[in-house]
């Protein structure tokens, strides 16, 4: 049967055993190398001497299962796994660059900058659940940020999926024990009520993680027993700007979002989570802006024994699904040359699109052309300014939908080409949906061409063209 | 290696030629099939005929109820299943007769076990519904997976060395690795008559090398199998239910 570890030099179905890097309560990690992959890598290999916890074997056979399933740069790539009969084993990429933990030695740290890790991380987790995972052990040792890309733009990267949850795949975690695996100041209400297939629980973790990040204190503490980790389905924690004015109103509001008991109430996708941390102006303020203490006594006892108070939880997620069901959708107006109908034929479109897709957030987004040589003056011949003139035409296009603060925002972009800003938006957004007009027929579109035809072909999501039918 | 795995097609041949061809374009090796290659459907001759090409072809076969019935026809079946084996009693010619007589209750390969129904006493054909089913039919046997149909509708469960068991509804198109040191067994759906409330024909397939097993479905001509049962004179039913895959 297997070992209880590997050792310095010794070379396991090719890979050659190196240094060995970080033990962890459930497993430990080996640098390694091979001669068929020149890539940096680590070996996992779980802790199964007698008395362990058999939760390290289960977990282990987890993340073995899982990772080959996972794909893209928020992910280390799957190299290979076995060794049964001798020492099992999984091989990954070694990813180039530090998790969040130390950052907990410099706490608290500015909004902006929690602000911008929270986005980071939200990003990552919206690609981990389209890939129909939960990770359900986001914490700040499971995050690593790395360099990508041709911009070589920083990344997140989350690491361990022993106690995830793939939609596809047997759960075996949830088989083999009955109590709540997790890491305390982090889990999810749902979660330790035994509930492992709700996206949102990922998005409460990261909302603990910014909170102690702001704060420099966790929100839950770090309870040890079953009824300390409970006391969060009852009991608030005080709002960040009780102990750090400092901490901006909008991101209160964002992370006591993440932090709401019903995952319902929290941000529908980790997409959407991303946009609200991107986009710090266009945040809905609610109660929980401006919310300087914990709830009363009062509220608490009931919350605590009231039966009609107890937050339920649905068993079953659909997580896919739902994150389908809740849609970032650009609307392209083109608030200076679209005529009257166009601009209600598109009105009347998104009014379609969000009918059916109660989820969905708007983002209105309008191209400020700049003149490629010529610096452009920020006011127009009347002299008001041209960037606030548009929003107050996007707001007044977008105003017979009657949309609620907070499913909706504006933004007008500065950009020499109207098409590339749009498809950059939708990129960085992590935009599922473009809808746009089409251009008229007109001596322009023959000059400049079609932005709509540009940006159908080159959009990383789905994109509909909205055209006036033609008369007869 | 690729194995396709077919089982309870049922004298299907709209179903069976579907499943026969997705698992070539899919790069299947060789073929098992699980047994209950007739009963129920109206093409009994066919279904063996070409089973027997995919045997000389390298595939492996084992004995279903249905195929056993056929065969020699007796009691513990319902109405219409009774009615649709002494029909097809009367179609089938003795060669036949003679490879369905002939075909083994399991076969092992490799770290496998073949089966139609329960592992741990075949002849009995026990269905295997649900934990306690699967726990007995791989405590059983000593293969390491076990492959069974009988049911209709798909399952799959994992055992621990610690005895602890997990049940699993597969996802058609994603594959779920047969991780070791943990014992497998996989109830596979229907070719020729699905009753999980997916009207289209299952089948699976076994990739050795990457050790998972990925279950597929695949549309078919049920108007032209259900047409056939009604037009043989067997029982409304058995054509209506294809439609619903119930």
């Amino acid at each position: 049967m297997a070992r209880a570890r590997l050792s310095e030099g010794e070379v396991l179905d090719g890979f050659r055993v190196g240094a060995l890097v970080h033990t962890g309560g459930m497993a430990a990690l080996w640098e390694v190398t091979h001669p068929d992959h020149p890539l940096p890598m680590l070996m996992k290999v779980p802790r199964l001497a007698e008395g362990e916890d058999p939760a390290a074997i289960v977990s282990f056979e987890m993340e073995q299962m899982i990772l080959p399933r996972l794909a893209g740069p928020h992910v280390p790539r799957f190299i290979a796994s076995g060794g049964f009969d001798r020492q099992p084993y999984l091989v990954m990429e070694r990813i180039a660059g530090t998790s969040l933990l130390p950052l907990v030695g410099d706490l608290p740290l500015p909004g902006a900058r929690v602000a911008e890790l929270g986005a980071l991380v939200a990003e990552a987790l919206d690609a981990l659940h389209r890939q129909h995972l939960v990770h359900l052990d986001v914490k700040p040792s499971n995050i690593l940020i790395r360099r990508h890309g041709a911009e070589d733009a920083a990344l997140a990267v989350l690491v361990d999926f022993g106690l995830s949850r793939h939609a596809q795949l047997p759960d075996l975690m949830e088989e083999e024990f009955r109590l709540p695996y997790g890491t305390a100041p982090y889990m999810a209400p749902e979660q330790i009520m035994g509930i492992r297939s709700e996206p949102r629980s990922d998005l409460f973790a990261l909302g603990a993680l910014m909170y102690f990040f702001v704060t420099g204190t966790r929100p839950f503490g770090d309870p040890q027993r079953l009824s300390g980790l409970k006391r969060r389905l009852w009991r608030d924690p005080p709002p960040p700007r009780q102990l750090r004015p400092e901490c901006p109103e909008w991101l209160q509001e964002v992370i006591l979002r993440c932090l709401e008991v019903q995952p319902e109430r929290r941000h529908p996708t980790a997409a959407q989570l991303a946009f609200e941390l991107r986009h710090p102006e266009q945040v809905a303020l609610t109660a929980r802006a401006g919310k300087l203490r914990q709830d009363g006594w009062a509220a608490t006892i009931r919350r605590r024994f009231h039966p009609d108070h107890q937050p339920r939880f649905r068993r079953a997620g659909a997580a896919v699904e739902e994150i389908a069901a809740a849609p970032i959708v650009v609307v392209a107006v083109d608030v200076t040359e679209q005529d009257s109908a166009l601009g209600q034929a598109l009105r009347t479109h998104v009014g379609h699109v969000l009918a059916t897709l109660p989820g969905a957030r708007v983002a209105c987004v309008n191209v400020l052309r700049q003149n490629r040589i010529a610096m452009d003056s920020t006011l127009d011949e009347q002299g008001r300014n041209k960037h606030v003139q548009r929003l107050v035409e996007l707001k007044h296009w977008a105003a017979p939908l009657g949309l609620p603060e907070g499913r909706v925002t504006f933004h007008v972009l500065e950009a020499v080409s109207p098409a590339e800003a749009l498809l950059d938006y939708a990129r960085v957004n992590g935009v599922d949906h473009i809808v746009m007009g089409a251009r008229a027929a007109s001596l322009r579109r023959k000059v400049l061409g079609s932005v709509s035809g540009e940006v159908a072909a080159a959009a990383p999501c789905s994109v509909t063209v909205v055209r006036v039918r033609a008369g007869e | 290696m690729r194995i396709a795995i077919l089982t309870d097609i049922h004298a299907n041949r709209e179903a069976f030629e579907a499943c026969l061809a997705d698992a070539a374009r899919r790069g299947a090796a060789r073929m098992v099939l699980l047994g209950d290659i007739v009963g129920y459907g109206a093409d009994p001759g066919w279904a063996v005929t070409r089973t027997q090409q995919l045997v000389s072809q390298g595939a492996i076969v084992v004995r279903g109820n249905h195929d056993e019935a056929a065969v020699s026809p007796g009691n513990g079946m319902t109405a219409n299943a009774a009615a649709a084996i002494a029909w097809t009693h009367g179609v089938l010619d003795e060669p036949a007769m003679a490879f369905l007589r002939g075909l083994p209750m399991e076969v092992e390969e490799e770290d496998r076990l073949y089966v139609h129904a329960d592992a741990s006493s075949p002849a009995r054909w026990l269905y295997v519904r649900d934990a306690e089913d699967a726990r007995r039919s791989l405590e059983g046997t000593t293969a390491r997976v076990v492959l069974c149909g009988h049911v209709h509708v798909p399952a799959l469960f994992g055992l621990t060395a610690t005895a602890k068991l997990v049940a699993f509804r597969p996802v058609t198109d994603a594959p779920v690795p047969l991780t070791r040191p943990r014992r497998w067994l996989a109830v596979l759906g229907s070719v020729g008559q699905p009753r999980d409330g997916d009207p289209a024909a299952a089948w699976a397939m076994l990739d050795t090398a990457a050790n998972a097993l990925t279950l597929h479905r695949v549309p078919y001509d049920i108007d032209a199998a259900a047409e056939k049962i009604r037009a043989a004179g067997l029982p409304e039913a058995l054509a209506a239910r294809l439609f619903r895959g119930r």
